[in-house]
Protein backbone atom coordinates (compact mmCIF):
# COMPACT_ATOMS: atom_id res chain seq x y z
CA UNK A 1 0.00 0.00 0.00
CA UNK A 2 1.22 3.41 -0.65
CA UNK A 3 2.21 5.75 2.21
CA UNK A 4 1.21 9.21 1.91
CA UNK A 5 3.42 10.56 4.82
CA UNK A 6 6.53 11.80 2.25
CA UNK A 7 5.33 10.86 -1.04
CA UNK A 8 4.89 12.47 -4.40
CA UNK A 9 1.19 11.78 -4.37
CA UNK A 10 -0.42 10.94 -7.23
CA UNK A 11 1.79 10.79 -10.39
CA UNK A 12 1.31 11.63 -13.39
CA UNK A 13 2.98 10.02 -16.61
CA UNK A 14 3.17 12.53 -19.44
CA UNK A 15 4.14 12.29 -23.26
CA UNK A 16 6.83 14.26 -24.77
CA UNK A 17 7.12 14.12 -29.43
CA UNK A 18 9.56 15.43 -30.98
CA UNK A 19 9.62 15.71 -34.51
CA UNK A 20 13.19 16.83 -35.37
CA UNK A 21 15.24 13.87 -36.51
CA UNK A 22 17.35 12.03 -34.30
CA UNK A 23 20.42 10.83 -35.29
CA UNK A 24 21.70 8.00 -33.41
CA UNK A 25 25.39 6.38 -32.64
CA UNK A 26 24.71 3.21 -34.63
CA UNK A 27 23.95 5.43 -38.07
CA UNK A 28 20.35 4.77 -37.95
CA UNK A 29 17.82 7.67 -37.90
CA UNK A 30 14.47 7.99 -35.92
CA UNK A 31 12.45 10.87 -37.74
CA UNK A 32 10.57 11.20 -35.09
CA UNK A 33 10.32 9.66 -31.11
CA UNK A 34 8.48 10.19 -27.79
CA UNK A 35 9.57 10.49 -24.19
CA UNK A 36 7.14 9.36 -21.44
CA UNK A 37 8.28 11.27 -18.33
CA UNK A 38 6.43 12.38 -14.89
CA UNK A 39 7.62 15.19 -12.62
CA UNK A 40 7.73 15.96 -9.23
CA UNK A 41 7.75 18.83 -7.47
CA UNK A 42 7.89 22.65 -8.75
CA UNK A 43 10.49 23.94 -11.38
CA UNK A 44 11.43 27.54 -10.07
CA UNK A 45 11.31 30.65 -11.52
CA UNK A 46 15.01 30.66 -12.56
CA UNK A 47 14.64 26.81 -13.52
CA UNK A 48 17.69 26.22 -11.71
CA UNK A 49 16.33 23.37 -9.23
CA UNK A 50 15.64 20.46 -11.95
CA UNK A 51 17.06 17.04 -11.63
CA UNK A 52 16.87 14.16 -13.57
CA UNK A 53 16.55 10.73 -12.53
CA UNK A 54 18.21 7.96 -15.04
CA UNK A 55 16.40 4.61 -14.57
CA UNK A 56 19.01 1.27 -15.02
CA UNK A 57 18.07 -1.53 -17.16
CA UNK A 58 14.63 -2.61 -16.26
CA UNK A 59 13.30 1.02 -15.04
CA UNK A 60 11.08 3.54 -16.15
CA UNK A 61 9.99 7.07 -15.56
CA UNK A 62 7.44 6.33 -12.91
CA UNK A 63 10.38 6.79 -10.54
CA UNK A 64 8.13 8.07 -7.17
CA UNK A 65 4.52 8.00 -5.89
CA UNK A 66 1.82 6.39 -7.41
CA UNK A 67 -0.15 6.16 -10.50
CA UNK A 68 -4.14 7.01 -10.09
CA UNK A 69 -4.82 3.46 -11.81
CA UNK A 70 -3.14 1.47 -10.06
CA UNK A 71 -2.08 2.77 -6.11
CA UNK A 72 -0.05 -0.59 -5.67
CA UNK A 73 2.65 0.67 -8.35
CA UNK A 74 5.10 3.18 -6.30
CA UNK A 75 7.40 4.45 -8.11
CA UNK A 76 10.93 2.36 -8.36
CA UNK A 77 13.07 5.55 -6.65
CA UNK A 78 10.48 6.70 -4.08
CA UNK A 79 12.37 6.12 -0.76
CA UNK A 80 14.80 8.77 -2.33
CA UNK A 81 12.27 11.32 -3.99
CA UNK A 82 9.83 13.14 -2.53
CA UNK A 83 8.91 15.88 0.20
CA UNK A 84 11.52 15.34 3.27
CA UNK A 85 13.42 12.77 1.14
CA UNK A 86 16.49 13.02 0.46
CA UNK A 87 16.24 14.47 -3.13
CA UNK A 88 13.59 16.35 -1.72
CA UNK A 89 10.56 17.80 -3.61
CA UNK A 90 10.70 21.00 -1.69
CA UNK A 91 13.39 22.06 -3.35
CA UNK A 92 14.38 20.46 -6.52
CA UNK A 93 11.32 19.38 -9.90
CA UNK A 94 12.89 16.22 -10.36
CA UNK A 95 11.98 14.46 -13.54
CA UNK A 96 12.03 11.06 -14.35
CA UNK A 97 12.30 9.76 -18.05
CA UNK A 98 11.35 6.30 -19.24
CA UNK A 99 14.34 6.07 -21.96
CA UNK A 100 14.12 5.75 -25.77
CA UNK A 101 14.19 2.02 -26.45
CA UNK A 102 12.17 1.50 -23.82
CA UNK A 103 9.03 -0.44 -23.03
CA UNK A 104 6.69 1.83 -20.86
CA UNK A 105 5.76 3.89 -23.27
CA UNK A 106 8.79 6.09 -24.48
CA UNK A 107 9.47 5.40 -28.52
CA UNK A 108 10.93 1.85 -28.80
CA UNK A 109 10.80 -1.78 -30.05
CA UNK A 110 6.70 -2.23 -28.65
CA UNK A 111 5.65 1.32 -30.34
CA UNK A 112 4.44 1.65 -33.60
CA UNK A 113 6.95 2.38 -36.61
CA UNK A 114 5.65 5.04 -38.48
CA UNK A 115 7.10 3.32 -41.70
CA UNK A 116 5.16 -0.22 -41.62
CA UNK A 117 2.17 0.65 -38.84
CA UNK A 118 3.18 -2.15 -36.70
CA UNK A 119 5.49 -3.00 -33.90
CA UNK A 120 8.98 -1.52 -34.25
CA UNK A 121 10.31 -5.18 -33.20
CA UNK A 122 13.76 -6.21 -33.86
CA UNK A 123 13.90 -3.14 -36.31
CA UNK A 124 13.88 -0.91 -33.70
CA UNK A 125 18.06 0.11 -33.69
CA UNK A 126 20.13 0.01 -31.02
CA UNK A 127 20.01 2.84 -28.77
CA UNK A 128 23.60 3.48 -26.56
CA UNK A 129 23.82 5.73 -23.75
CA UNK A 130 24.94 8.76 -25.47
CA UNK A 131 21.76 8.53 -27.79
CA UNK A 132 19.31 8.25 -24.19
CA UNK A 133 21.25 11.40 -23.22
CA UNK A 134 20.70 12.74 -26.44
CA UNK A 135 17.04 12.49 -26.19
CA UNK A 136 17.02 13.45 -22.60
CA UNK A 137 18.88 16.56 -23.66
CA UNK A 138 15.24 17.31 -26.24
CA UNK A 139 13.38 16.90 -23.03
CA UNK A 140 15.26 19.49 -21.21
CA UNK A 141 14.99 22.00 -23.93
CA UNK A 142 11.39 21.10 -24.07
CA UNK A 143 10.40 21.65 -20.45
CA UNK A 144 12.63 24.74 -20.51
CA UNK A 145 15.52 23.19 -18.14
CA UNK A 146 18.84 24.97 -19.86
CA UNK A 147 21.27 23.20 -16.92
CA UNK A 148 20.06 20.36 -14.29
CA UNK A 149 20.98 21.24 -10.72
CA UNK A 150 21.93 17.49 -11.02
CA UNK A 151 21.62 14.20 -13.07
CA UNK A 152 21.41 11.08 -11.13
CA UNK A 153 21.07 7.62 -11.67
CA UNK A 154 22.30 3.93 -11.16
CA UNK A 155 24.18 1.15 -13.21
CA UNK A 156 23.31 1.84 -16.48
CA UNK A 157 21.73 5.20 -14.95
CA UNK A 158 24.81 6.38 -13.36
CA UNK A 159 26.34 5.63 -17.08
CA UNK A 160 23.68 8.19 -18.23
CA UNK A 161 24.56 10.72 -15.90
CA UNK A 162 28.41 10.43 -16.41
CA UNK A 163 27.73 11.13 -20.29
CA UNK A 164 25.55 13.82 -19.49
CA UNK A 165 28.87 15.46 -18.48
CA UNK A 166 30.42 14.78 -21.11
CA UNK A 167 28.02 15.70 -24.01
CA UNK A 168 26.67 18.67 -22.41
CA UNK A 169 29.13 19.95 -19.76
CA UNK A 170 27.13 23.06 -19.93
CA UNK A 171 24.21 21.74 -19.12
CA UNK A 172 24.59 19.93 -16.20
CA UNK A 173 25.90 21.40 -12.59
CA UNK A 174 26.23 18.18 -10.49
CA UNK A 175 26.29 14.20 -11.80
CA UNK A 176 25.38 11.28 -9.45
CA UNK A 177 27.05 8.27 -10.49
CA UNK A 178 25.87 5.46 -8.26
CA UNK A 179 26.94 1.79 -8.56
CA UNK A 180 28.35 2.84 -12.03
CA UNK A 181 31.19 2.30 -13.72
CA UNK A 182 33.14 3.94 -17.47
CA UNK A 183 32.88 0.93 -18.96
CA UNK A 184 32.19 -2.66 -18.35
CA UNK A 185 34.64 -5.89 -17.53
CA UNK A 186 33.91 -8.69 -20.09
CA UNK A 187 32.98 -10.71 -17.02
CA UNK A 188 30.16 -7.63 -17.00
CA UNK A 189 29.59 -8.21 -20.61
CA UNK A 190 29.69 -12.06 -20.55
CA UNK A 191 26.53 -11.67 -18.17
CA UNK A 192 24.34 -9.88 -20.14
CA UNK A 193 25.54 -11.65 -23.71
CA UNK A 194 24.35 -15.16 -22.06
CA UNK A 195 21.28 -12.95 -21.05
CA UNK A 196 20.68 -12.12 -24.86
CA UNK A 197 21.14 -15.78 -25.92
CA UNK A 198 18.65 -16.82 -23.68
CA UNK A 199 16.28 -14.19 -25.41
CA UNK A 200 17.74 -14.62 -29.08
CA UNK A 201 17.71 -18.63 -29.24
CA UNK A 202 13.91 -18.56 -27.61
CA UNK A 203 11.88 -20.44 -30.10
CA UNK A 204 8.99 -17.68 -29.51
CA UNK A 205 11.76 -14.85 -30.17
CA UNK A 206 11.13 -15.03 -33.98
CA UNK A 207 13.87 -13.32 -34.82
CA UNK A 208 12.52 -10.63 -32.54
CA UNK A 209 9.15 -10.28 -34.74
CA UNK A 210 7.56 -12.06 -31.93
CA UNK A 211 4.39 -10.00 -31.62
CA UNK A 212 3.40 -11.19 -35.40
CA UNK A 213 3.65 -14.43 -33.89
CA UNK A 214 1.25 -13.54 -30.77
CA UNK A 215 3.20 -14.52 -28.67
CA UNK A 216 6.36 -13.80 -26.52
CA UNK A 217 10.16 -14.99 -26.03
CA UNK A 218 8.78 -15.43 -22.20
CA UNK A 219 11.29 -18.54 -21.36
CA UNK A 220 14.01 -16.41 -22.89
CA UNK A 221 13.09 -13.34 -20.86
CA UNK A 222 12.78 -15.66 -17.64
CA UNK A 223 16.08 -16.78 -17.89
CA UNK A 224 17.80 -13.75 -18.80
CA UNK A 225 16.46 -11.92 -15.56
CA UNK A 226 17.25 -15.08 -13.22
CA UNK A 227 20.80 -14.59 -14.77
CA UNK A 228 20.18 -10.97 -13.93
CA UNK A 229 18.61 -11.31 -10.18
CA UNK A 230 21.87 -13.65 -9.73
CA UNK A 231 24.25 -10.94 -10.41
CA UNK A 232 22.67 -8.20 -8.62
CA UNK A 233 22.62 -9.70 -5.08
CA UNK A 234 25.85 -10.69 -3.10
CA UNK A 235 26.82 -14.16 -2.20
CA UNK A 236 26.41 -13.53 1.50
CA UNK A 237 22.99 -11.84 0.80
CA UNK A 238 22.25 -14.91 -0.64
CA UNK A 239 23.13 -17.23 1.49
CA UNK A 240 21.53 -14.99 4.65
CA UNK A 241 17.90 -14.82 3.51
CA UNK A 242 17.90 -18.45 1.31
CA UNK A 243 20.41 -20.40 2.71
CA UNK A 244 19.88 -24.03 1.64
CA UNK A 245 16.50 -23.17 2.73
CA UNK A 246 14.18 -26.24 1.67
CA UNK A 247 10.60 -25.14 -0.37
CA UNK A 248 9.02 -28.19 1.06
CA UNK A 249 10.40 -30.34 4.44
CA UNK A 250 12.48 -32.90 2.19
CA UNK A 251 14.31 -33.26 -0.80
CA UNK A 252 11.90 -34.11 -3.74
CA UNK A 253 14.42 -36.04 -6.24
CA UNK A 254 12.76 -34.21 -9.43
CA UNK A 255 13.80 -30.89 -11.09
CA UNK A 256 10.73 -29.13 -9.39
CA UNK A 257 11.89 -26.52 -6.51
CA UNK A 258 13.16 -27.88 -3.80
CA UNK A 259 15.69 -25.06 -2.74
CA UNK A 260 13.52 -21.15 -1.67
CA UNK A 261 16.04 -19.67 -4.01
CA UNK A 262 15.13 -21.77 -6.73
CA UNK A 263 11.26 -20.79 -5.95
CA UNK A 264 12.83 -16.70 -5.47
CA UNK A 265 14.54 -17.23 -9.41
CA UNK A 266 11.86 -18.44 -10.69
CA UNK A 267 9.20 -15.86 -9.20
CA UNK A 268 11.35 -13.23 -9.87
CA UNK A 269 11.71 -14.62 -13.72
CA UNK A 270 7.86 -15.18 -14.40
CA UNK A 271 7.21 -11.81 -13.13
CA UNK A 272 9.61 -9.95 -15.43
CA UNK A 273 9.15 -11.98 -18.50
CA UNK A 274 4.86 -11.40 -17.71
CA UNK A 275 5.70 -7.31 -18.39
CA UNK A 276 9.09 -6.72 -19.93
CA UNK A 277 9.53 -6.53 -23.95
CA UNK A 278 12.43 -9.02 -24.55
CA UNK A 279 13.81 -6.44 -27.39
CA UNK A 280 14.01 -4.13 -24.75
CA UNK A 281 16.31 -6.35 -22.89
CA UNK A 282 18.33 -7.08 -25.93
CA UNK A 283 18.93 -2.87 -26.62
CA UNK A 284 19.29 -1.88 -22.85
CA UNK A 285 22.09 -4.52 -22.48
CA UNK A 286 23.56 -3.49 -25.67
CA UNK A 287 23.89 0.16 -24.32
CA UNK A 288 25.79 -1.39 -21.17
CA UNK A 289 28.20 -3.38 -22.99
CA UNK A 290 28.89 -0.52 -25.39
CA UNK A 291 29.58 2.89 -23.42
CA UNK A 292 33.14 3.04 -22.87
CA UNK A 293 33.50 6.89 -23.01
CA UNK A 294 37.62 6.77 -22.87
CA UNK A 295 37.58 4.12 -25.96
CA UNK A 296 37.65 7.34 -28.28
CA UNK A 297 40.45 8.43 -25.95
CA UNK A 298 42.80 5.22 -26.59
CA UNK A 299 41.19 3.88 -23.36
CA UNK A 300 42.71 7.16 -21.26
CA UNK A 301 39.17 7.55 -19.14
CA UNK A 302 41.37 10.60 -17.52
CA UNK A 303 41.41 12.12 -20.74
CA UNK A 304 37.75 11.39 -21.74
CA UNK A 305 36.63 13.28 -18.51
CA UNK A 306 38.55 16.49 -19.58
CA UNK A 307 35.93 17.92 -21.04
CA UNK A 308 32.90 17.49 -18.07
CA UNK A 309 32.69 20.44 -15.57
CA UNK A 310 30.47 19.33 -13.37
CA UNK A 311 31.09 18.55 -9.93
CA UNK A 312 30.45 14.99 -8.91
CA UNK A 313 29.01 12.50 -6.14
CA UNK A 314 30.75 8.72 -6.84
CA UNK A 315 28.99 6.22 -4.79
CA UNK A 316 29.64 2.36 -4.77
CA UNK A 317 28.68 -0.76 -2.41
CA UNK A 318 31.01 -2.81 -0.64
CA UNK A 319 29.30 -6.00 -2.21
CA UNK A 320 28.31 -4.92 -5.59
CA UNK A 321 30.16 -7.31 -7.73
CA UNK A 322 28.72 -6.70 -10.83
CA UNK A 323 29.84 -3.38 -11.00
CA UNK A 324 32.45 -3.13 -8.29
CA UNK A 325 33.81 -0.47 -6.49
CA UNK A 326 36.84 -0.88 -8.04
CA UNK A 327 35.41 0.50 -11.20
CA UNK A 328 34.13 3.20 -9.16
CA UNK A 329 37.38 4.45 -7.93
CA UNK A 330 38.46 4.54 -11.70
CA UNK A 331 36.08 7.13 -12.23
CA UNK A 332 37.40 9.11 -8.97
CA UNK A 333 40.91 8.64 -9.73
CA UNK A 334 39.76 10.70 -13.68
CA UNK A 335 38.14 13.39 -11.62
CA UNK A 336 40.81 14.54 -9.73
CA UNK A 337 43.27 14.04 -12.41
CA UNK A 338 41.09 16.91 -13.89
CA UNK A 339 40.87 18.61 -10.79
CA UNK A 340 36.90 18.57 -10.76
CA UNK A 341 35.10 18.82 -7.38
CA UNK A 342 34.49 14.76 -6.77
CA UNK A 343 33.64 12.72 -3.69
CA UNK A 344 33.58 9.15 -3.36
CA UNK A 345 31.54 7.21 -0.94
CA UNK A 346 31.92 3.61 -0.68
CA UNK A 347 28.94 2.47 1.21
CA UNK A 348 29.14 -0.42 3.17
CA UNK A 349 26.14 -3.10 2.23
CA UNK A 350 25.55 -6.81 1.98
CA UNK A 351 23.08 -6.42 -0.90
CA UNK A 352 25.07 -5.83 -3.80
CA UNK A 353 23.98 -3.90 -7.02
CA UNK A 354 20.59 -3.45 -5.66
CA UNK A 355 21.51 -1.91 -3.04
CA UNK A 356 21.49 1.78 -4.88
CA UNK A 357 17.40 0.92 -4.48
CA UNK A 358 17.56 0.41 -1.22
CA UNK A 359 17.53 2.94 1.72
CA UNK A 360 20.11 2.13 3.46
CA UNK A 361 20.62 4.97 6.57
CA UNK A 362 24.25 5.73 5.40
CA UNK A 363 23.44 5.77 1.95
CA UNK A 364 20.66 7.71 2.13
CA UNK A 365 22.66 10.14 4.69
CA UNK A 366 25.34 11.02 2.32
CA UNK A 367 22.46 11.36 -0.82
CA UNK A 368 20.52 13.80 1.40
CA UNK A 369 24.04 15.76 2.56
CA UNK A 370 24.89 16.05 -1.20
CA UNK A 371 21.65 17.10 -2.55
CA UNK A 372 21.06 19.85 0.71
CA UNK A 373 25.03 21.18 -0.68
CA UNK A 374 23.44 21.88 -4.12
CA UNK A 375 23.08 25.84 -4.25
CA UNK A 376 20.31 26.73 -6.62
CA UNK B 1 46.54 33.12 13.83
CA UNK B 2 42.98 31.75 13.25
CA UNK B 3 41.88 28.62 15.12
CA UNK B 4 40.39 26.61 12.92
CA UNK B 5 37.84 24.27 15.42
CA UNK B 6 40.29 24.02 17.85
CA UNK B 7 42.99 22.41 15.80
CA UNK B 8 45.54 24.31 16.04
CA UNK B 9 48.09 22.39 14.10
CA UNK B 10 46.13 22.97 10.95
CA UNK B 11 47.07 26.69 11.21
CA UNK B 12 50.69 25.50 11.25
CA UNK B 13 49.87 23.28 7.80
CA UNK B 14 47.96 26.21 6.47
CA UNK B 15 50.83 28.50 6.55
CA UNK B 16 52.85 26.31 4.53
CA UNK B 17 50.62 25.85 2.08
CA UNK B 18 50.06 28.45 -0.85
CA UNK B 19 47.01 30.07 -2.11
CA UNK B 20 45.32 27.65 -5.11
CA UNK B 21 47.72 24.94 -4.29
CA UNK B 22 46.26 21.57 -4.80
CA UNK B 23 46.16 19.60 -1.68
CA UNK B 24 45.74 16.21 -0.83
CA UNK B 25 44.58 15.72 3.01
CA UNK B 26 44.99 12.56 4.09
CA UNK B 27 42.68 11.37 7.10
CA UNK B 28 41.47 14.38 6.31
CA UNK B 29 38.36 13.53 9.40
CA UNK B 30 35.28 16.04 8.88
CA UNK B 31 37.30 18.35 6.27
CA UNK B 32 37.53 21.51 8.39
CA UNK B 33 41.22 21.83 7.38
CA UNK B 34 40.03 21.10 3.52
CA UNK B 35 37.13 24.01 4.36
CA UNK B 36 39.22 26.49 5.78
CA UNK B 37 42.05 25.86 2.92
CA UNK B 38 39.49 26.32 0.29
CA UNK B 39 37.49 29.30 2.03
CA UNK B 40 40.77 31.28 2.92
CA UNK B 41 43.45 30.60 0.46
CA UNK B 42 41.38 28.94 -2.51
CA UNK B 43 42.69 25.76 -2.46
CA UNK B 44 41.21 22.85 -4.71
CA UNK B 45 41.55 19.89 -2.24
CA UNK B 46 40.96 16.56 -1.60
CA UNK B 47 40.18 14.80 1.55
CA UNK B 48 40.79 11.02 1.89
CA UNK B 49 39.33 9.19 5.12
CA UNK B 50 37.98 5.51 5.68
CA UNK B 51 35.60 6.37 8.23
CA UNK B 52 31.78 7.13 7.23
CA UNK B 53 30.94 9.44 9.51
CA UNK B 54 33.63 11.28 8.37
CA UNK B 55 32.78 10.95 4.66
CA UNK B 56 29.44 12.27 5.69
CA UNK B 57 30.67 15.14 7.55
CA UNK B 58 33.01 16.11 4.65
CA UNK B 59 30.24 16.13 1.98
CA UNK B 60 28.25 17.98 4.64
CA UNK B 61 31.26 20.15 5.04
CA UNK B 62 31.06 20.64 1.01
CA UNK B 63 34.61 19.40 0.50
CA UNK B 64 35.78 16.68 -1.61
CA UNK B 65 36.99 13.68 -0.30
CA UNK B 66 37.37 10.38 -1.81
CA UNK B 67 36.59 7.28 0.86
CA UNK B 68 39.63 4.68 0.55
CA UNK B 69 41.91 2.59 2.70
CA UNK B 70 44.85 4.46 3.21
CA UNK B 71 46.75 1.42 3.74
CA UNK B 72 45.91 0.09 0.65
CA UNK B 73 47.85 3.22 -0.50
CA UNK B 74 47.51 5.96 -2.87
CA UNK B 75 47.98 4.24 -6.06
CA UNK B 76 45.16 5.86 -7.87
CA UNK B 77 46.96 9.15 -7.40
CA UNK B 78 49.12 10.38 -10.08
CA UNK B 79 53.22 11.67 -9.40
CA UNK B 80 53.50 15.20 -8.32
CA UNK B 81 49.92 16.10 -8.98
CA UNK B 82 49.25 17.55 -5.52
CA UNK B 83 51.15 20.13 -4.71
CA UNK B 84 51.17 19.65 -0.48
CA UNK B 85 49.72 16.35 0.73
CA UNK B 86 48.66 16.87 4.39
CA UNK B 87 48.63 14.26 7.17
CA UNK B 88 47.17 15.94 10.16
CA UNK B 89 47.74 13.79 13.79
CA UNK B 90 47.54 10.90 11.78
CA UNK B 91 50.64 9.05 10.78
CA UNK B 92 50.84 7.14 13.98
CA UNK B 93 47.90 5.07 13.21
CA UNK B 94 49.32 3.98 9.54
CA UNK B 95 51.37 0.76 9.56
CA UNK B 96 53.29 0.87 6.69
CA UNK B 97 54.81 4.30 7.85
CA UNK B 98 57.56 4.13 5.09
CA UNK B 99 55.04 3.54 2.50
CA UNK B 100 53.14 6.33 3.70
CA UNK B 101 55.91 8.89 3.33
CA UNK B 102 57.18 7.36 -0.20
CA UNK B 103 53.57 7.53 -1.10
CA UNK B 104 52.58 10.71 0.45
CA UNK B 105 56.34 12.55 -1.49
CA UNK B 106 55.30 10.32 -4.83
CA UNK B 107 51.94 11.98 -5.15
CA UNK B 108 52.87 15.72 -3.84
CA UNK B 109 55.37 17.71 -4.35
CA UNK B 110 55.92 18.18 -0.53
CA UNK B 111 54.72 16.53 2.66
CA UNK B 112 53.12 18.08 5.54
CA UNK B 113 52.67 16.12 8.50
CA UNK B 114 52.32 16.16 12.45
CA UNK B 115 52.04 13.65 14.96
CA UNK B 116 51.79 12.82 18.66
CA UNK B 117 55.60 13.38 20.14
CA UNK B 118 56.21 10.15 22.14
CA UNK B 119 59.59 10.88 23.20
CA UNK B 120 57.68 14.51 25.51
CA UNK B 121 58.70 14.77 29.41
CA UNK B 122 55.38 13.24 30.45
CA UNK B 123 55.63 10.41 28.23
CA UNK B 124 58.96 9.48 29.33
CA UNK B 125 57.74 10.48 32.99
CA UNK B 126 54.98 7.94 32.38
CA UNK B 127 56.97 5.12 30.91
CA UNK B 128 59.90 5.28 33.65
CA UNK B 129 56.41 4.57 36.07
CA UNK B 130 55.99 1.97 35.05
CA UNK B 131 52.74 3.22 32.71
CA UNK B 132 51.90 4.04 28.78
CA UNK B 133 51.60 7.13 28.67
CA UNK B 134 48.00 9.06 28.96
CA UNK B 135 47.66 12.53 27.71
CA UNK B 136 46.43 15.19 26.22
CA UNK B 137 47.45 14.32 23.09
CA UNK B 138 47.84 10.49 23.51
CA UNK B 139 43.96 10.21 25.40
CA UNK B 140 43.77 6.54 24.82
CA UNK B 141 44.55 3.73 26.88
CA UNK B 142 47.40 0.77 25.29
CA UNK B 143 43.98 -1.14 24.31
CA UNK B 144 41.94 0.86 22.99
CA UNK B 145 44.39 3.55 21.02
CA UNK B 146 43.99 3.70 17.37
CA UNK B 147 47.96 4.40 17.53
CA UNK B 148 49.82 1.84 16.12
CA UNK B 149 52.99 3.15 15.80
CA UNK B 150 55.14 4.67 18.25
CA UNK B 151 57.56 7.29 17.80
CA UNK B 152 60.00 10.35 18.79
CA UNK B 153 60.68 13.35 17.06
CA UNK B 154 63.99 11.76 16.86
CA UNK B 155 62.90 8.74 15.29
CA UNK B 156 61.13 10.56 12.52
CA UNK B 157 64.34 12.54 11.67
CA UNK B 158 66.29 9.48 12.20
CA UNK B 159 63.86 7.90 9.31
CA UNK B 160 63.89 10.96 7.50
CA UNK B 161 67.42 10.93 6.86
CA UNK B 162 67.62 7.15 6.44
CA UNK B 163 65.46 7.66 3.56
CA UNK B 164 66.78 10.55 1.98
CA UNK B 165 63.28 12.56 3.04
CA UNK B 166 64.55 16.25 3.35
CA UNK B 167 62.81 17.84 6.20
CA UNK B 168 62.57 21.84 4.98
CA UNK B 169 60.69 23.22 8.17
CA UNK B 170 60.20 22.14 11.55
CA UNK B 171 57.79 23.13 14.46
CA UNK B 172 57.34 21.84 17.90
CA UNK B 173 54.86 22.15 20.58
CA UNK B 174 53.97 21.57 23.58
CA UNK B 175 50.09 22.32 23.78
CA UNK B 176 49.69 25.53 21.43
CA UNK B 177 53.11 27.27 22.72
CA UNK B 178 56.13 27.08 20.58
CA UNK B 179 58.89 24.87 21.62
CA UNK B 180 62.72 25.84 20.62
CA UNK B 181 64.57 23.97 23.46
CA UNK B 182 65.35 20.73 23.36
CA UNK B 183 61.95 19.81 21.05
CA UNK B 184 61.70 15.95 21.60
CA UNK B 185 61.83 16.26 25.49
CA UNK B 186 59.37 19.56 25.62
CA UNK B 187 57.20 19.32 22.88
CA UNK B 188 53.83 17.01 22.79
CA UNK B 189 53.30 17.03 18.55
CA UNK B 190 55.52 17.89 16.05
CA UNK B 191 54.73 19.00 12.69
CA UNK B 192 56.99 19.32 9.48
CA UNK B 193 57.23 20.31 6.04
CA UNK B 194 58.81 17.60 4.00
CA UNK B 195 60.66 17.35 0.65
CA UNK B 196 62.02 14.50 -1.84
CA UNK B 197 65.94 14.22 -1.58
CA UNK B 198 68.55 14.45 -4.06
Amino acid sequence: MHETTNSVGLAQPQRAHFDTPLTLTGGAVLSSFDLVYETYGELNASRSNAVLVCHALSGNHHVAGWHADNPMNIGWWDNLVGPGKPLDTRKFFVVGVNNLGGCYGSTGPVTINPATGKPWGADFPVIVVEDCVASQARLADHLGIESWAAVIGGSLGGMQAMQWTLAYPERIRHALVIAAASKLTAQNIAFNEVARQAILTDPDFHGGHYFEHGVVPARGLRLARMLGHITYLSDDQMAEKFGRKLRREALQFNYDVDFEIESYLRYQGDKFAGFFDANTYLIATKALDYFDPAGSYGGDLPAALARAKAKFLVVSFSTDWRFAPERSREIVYGLVHNSLDASYAEIESSAGHDSFLLDDPHYHAVLRAYFEGIRL
Amino acid sequence: MTNVQGRFDFNIMADWIRPGEKVLDLGCGDGSLLRYLKDEKGVRGYGVDNDPDNVLACIKNGVNVVQINLEAGLSGFEDGFFDHVVMSLSLQTVRHTEQMLAEMLRVGREAVVSFPNFGHRSHREAIAGGRMPVSKILPYQWYNTPNVRFFTMADFEALCAERDIVIRERLAFDGEQVVTEEPNLNASIAAYRLGRGG
